[in-house]
């Protein structure tokens, strides 16, 4: 940004303006987030890696990879495939498409967890079917995992979709004209040059997964050592006031999240050099 | 351009699966109710009340941080300072911080014998266990929204704007009131409807922070999953097709206001709009 | 009579002077007590790039004279750094005595017309051109008389009520040149101000700016890289180089005594005209 001090606020306007945006900052975020990591050692480091070892602990840490391992591929085939269908095509009910795709932003954790309940539920539109033929869905695995690619499918969709919409039609048909197929096209000149949004979308996604609460708490259960993601657990030593344990493990997903952000900033670098190459 | 049937034979799979047939769902278990029953759910007290906290807290929120967001986004854009790096990086942290962690935090701090809850106590202020609990957790969550609509276009502002005002006679002040701020109203509204969507629907901030009193600082969300707890499968359903009637308006809204041509002050960008 | 000598008279400020004038200037309006330029010495770096190289200019009262030059050669930096837009390392700028150096963009009184038109694109065509007089406070019906005359004057009397996004390049620049005259500055400064417009439309609008100048009155500079642009809009051509005044002068002085080989090269003999 020029620097134009004819144009500029006078200095105190500015300290005052940007001492305002610290002390909001301060009271809503650092303050909270420090809180996580003064409680969880406030024990002592033995007590902290006590509680992120025991157990019900690890079967959670478990859990939570799984779910995401499992949900995150396929939202990720999911995000290619939408991005390609909407950004090089024309057809009818692309808008429907894209307000589908935006769906879970608008819809609560809850109700998306719900809607499950209510289709494989016990009383649920396909619930005795389910228990004649003794399958578990909710209050199980496949349950969460259902749960977690719900809430999470729009992310790397919706990263794509600006990235290969930016570029246009005629890459690919220029490949398309030299002889390639469409899946040649694909791989060879669409993904390469959305190689930072697909990062993007997928470390988002990802962070979500690990994250997610509301909707996996609907649909788990909270078995504990069985249906409990990291989240959830945390909820149950909350409630039954193991604080020093609660923040303990708190403090893995606060991990995760700074690893996010970091991840973040690196791609944001990285793609601000590749303009500046080319 | 080949790959169209593959694709959107994919796409439609997984949306059928995911999507559709769940809400179907929802749709066929609370048509199960009959309309009388539907009604007295949804007007009854404790649910009239929910729905007052959740949507007032969600407003009360979203303008918060509406001017927040524009003020970070202005010193995040216009000013530097040692930090500003680190800053920018973390005004994302409530989108990848999990809301549970958030709930925990929150409270940690806003309790009344927390490092910011005890001052507040001491003014005979109830911080955690109460609506204004509610109202934190949301601010917290929404907080990267407008922040995120406002930034790239503050960015691309065009510098002559202001430079033209300027020679017309125009104060800083009005200046940014009647140059500035017109400019930024699209993203800003953008920004201020989807931290008030995503507020409507948080569960797992709030239900830490604000005790869950029936009727005091209970959320629709909660209210809900109250019910399914207790197997009121179709009163839960029914709730929950009010407060998507509302999502989808909101959608419908966020959707024009995304789609609506930016003025030529700027490029055209698209717009990043996580949750 | 200047603002200096008005204020000091009447004991009231810069601002308060101004806005005098104004309503003196409002009864009769467009006839100027042209202001004279003079920039002494003028120096200004970006960094290691020298943009001005102590330069100096005379522009007399109610003149209309031209920067011309290939790019980087300064004449941007000169016309924003008399507009206040950038402020200058070193040198003065004066109008008439007033020596403005040191003063902040809103209260020099200058009028400013941008490539890119610069209009208020949630404002209509009558509320940008009345924008300098809205924030000054000027009561409803003045505003209203000044803003419609201009629009006359400018040709675009049919058009208050639209928006800028529903105009043609062409008259979102005569809209621009409205708004910068609307607060009647003393001095009119105009940055490629055809630059972003077809070549047709751009012969239009110079031969229509020369006769608005004749009418207007008010010391005007405007910056071009367009040779028949210069000569033909403006009394006298200053070409600059390398943030240097290499000459000043009109066509002919310049092709038939170039005081310099940049001079000789840069400037072309006028086409021939075949039309018959």
């Amino acid at each position: 940004m020029n620097h134009r001090p004819a144009l500029a606020e006078t200095p105190l306007a500015r300290y005052a303006l940007i001492g305002g945006a610290l002390t909001f900052l301060t009271v809503f975020l650092f303050i909270p987030l420090g809180l996580v990591f003064v409680t969880a050692f406030k024990d002592g480091v033995d007590v902290y890696l006590a509680s992120i070892t025991e157990p019900d602990a690890l079967a959670a840490i478990q859990l939570t990879l799984i779910v995401t391992l499992i949900a995150v591929p396929l939202n990720i085939v999911f995000g290619l495939a939408a991005a390609w269908a909407v950004t090089k095509h024309d057809f009818r009910g692309k808008g429907i498409l894209l307000a589908v795709i935006d769906l879970p932003f608008a819809v609560s954790p809850v109700i998306s967890g719900m809607v499950f309940i209510l289709l494989f539920g016990a009383s649920g539109v396909i619930g005795p079917f389910l228990a004649d033929n003794d399958i578990k869905i909710v209050f199980a695995l496949p349950g969460i995992v259902l749960a977690t690619i719900f809430v999470t499918f729009p992310y790397v969709a919706r990263e794509l979709i600006p990235a290969m919409e930016a570029r246009g039609r005629e890459p690919e048909l220029a490949a398309l004209t030299l002889g390639a197929t469409g899946m040649q096209a694909f791989r060879l000149v669409t993904l390469p040059n959305v190689r930072w949004a697909l990062m993007h979308g997928i470390i988002l996604c990802t962070a979500r997964a690990i994250g997610e609460f509301g909707a996996v708490s609907v649909v788990s259960g909270h078995i504990r050592g069985e249906t409990n993601t990291v989240p959830l657990h945390i909820e149950i030593l909350y409630n039954e006031y193991q604080f020093t344990a609660a923040f303990a493990v708190a403090t893995l997903l606060v991990f995760v999240a700074i690893l996010t952000l970091a991840l973040k900033s690196f791609i944001a670098w990285r793609e601000s050099q590749r303009k500046v190459v080319a | 351009m080949p790959g169209l049937s593959l694709s959107l034979g994919i796409v439609f799979t997984w949306v059928g699966l995911i999507v559709v047939i769940p809400l179907a769902a929802l749709v066929v278990m609370s048509a199960s109710l009959d309309a009388g029953t539907f009604f007295d759910t949804v007007t009854s007290d404790r649910a009239i009340a929910a729905f007052g906290l959740s949507f007032g807290a969600a407003l009360v929120a979203a303008v918060v941080n509406l001017v927040f967001g524009l003020l970070l986004a202005w010193v995040l854009v216009r000013y530097s300072f040692p930090g500003k790096k680190l800053l920018d990086a973390f005004v994302d942290m409530p989108f990848a911080l999990p809301t549970a962690v958030a709930g925990i935090a929150l409270t940690a701090a806003f309790a009344p014998n927390g490092l910011l809850g005890g001052p507040l106590a001491d003014l005979g202020i109830k911080a955690a266990y109460s609506r204004l609990g509610v109202v934190i957790a949301l601010i917290f969550i929404g907080m990267p929204f407008v922040v995120r609509t406002v930034h790239p276009v503050l960015q691309e502002l065009q510098p002559e704007l202001e430079e033209a005002a300027a020679t017309l006679g125009a104060t800083r002040r009005q200046t940014f009131m009647r140059v500035i701020l017109p400019a930024l109203r699209p993203a800003l509204l953008t920004g201020f409807a989807l931290a008030f969507a995503r507020g409507l629907g948080e569960y797992g901030s709030v239900v830490f922070i604000s005790a869950n009193l029936p009727h005091k600082t209970e959320i629709v969300p909660l209210l809900i999953y109250t019910k399914l707890e207790q197997f009121h499968y179709a009163e839960a359903a029914a709730l929950a097709v009010v407060m998507l009637v509302f999502s989808f308006i909101l959608l419908f809204v966020l959707q024009r206001l995304q789609k609506r041509r930016r003025p030529s002050v700027m490029r055209n960008r698209p717009t990043e709009a996580t949750a | 009579m200047n603002l200096s000598k008005l204020g000091t008279l009447l004991g009231v400020s810069h601002a308060q002077a101004g806005l005098l004038r104004e309503s003196i200037d409002a009864a009769q309006p467009l006839v100027d007590t042209a202001t004279a330029i003079r920039v002494t010495n003028l120096s200004k770096s970006f960094g290691d790039f020298k943009a001005l190289d102590e330069v100096s200019l005379e522009v007399r009262p109610g003149e209309l004279i031209a920067l011309l030059g290939p790019s980087g050669s300064g004449k941007t930096t000169l016309l924003r750094s008399i507009a206040g837009i950038e402020v200058a390392d070193g040198g003065h700028i004066f109008f008439g005595d007033d020596d403005v150096t040191n003063r902040p963009i809103r209260l020099r009184d200058v009028g400013f017309v941008f490539q890119h038109y610069a209009l208020f694109e949630h404002l209509t065509v009558f509320e940008n051109v009345a924008f300098g007089l809205t924030i000054r406070k000027r009561p409803k019906d003045e505003i209203t008389a000044r803003v419609r005359h201009l629009l006359a004057k400018v040709e675009l009397s049919d058009l208050e009520r639209r928006f800028p996004r529903e105009l043609s390049g062409g008259q979102k620049q005569r809209v621009a040149l409205a708004r910068a005259l609307a607060p009647n500055p003393r001095v009119l400064l105009l940055d490629e101000p055809f630059g972003a417009l077809d070549a047709r439309v751009r012969k239009g609008l110079r031969a229509w700016l020369r006769k608005l100048h004749e009418e207007v009155h008010v010391t005007s500079i405007l910056v071009t890289h367009d040779q028949d642009e210069a000569f033909e809009c403006a009394d006298r051509v200053v070409v600059m180089h390398k943030g240097k005044i290499e000459q000043v002068g009109t066509r002919d002085t310049l092709t038939m005594s170039p005081a310099s080989p940049f001079v000789r090269e840069f400037i072309e003999a006028p086409a021939p005209d075949f039309t018959i």
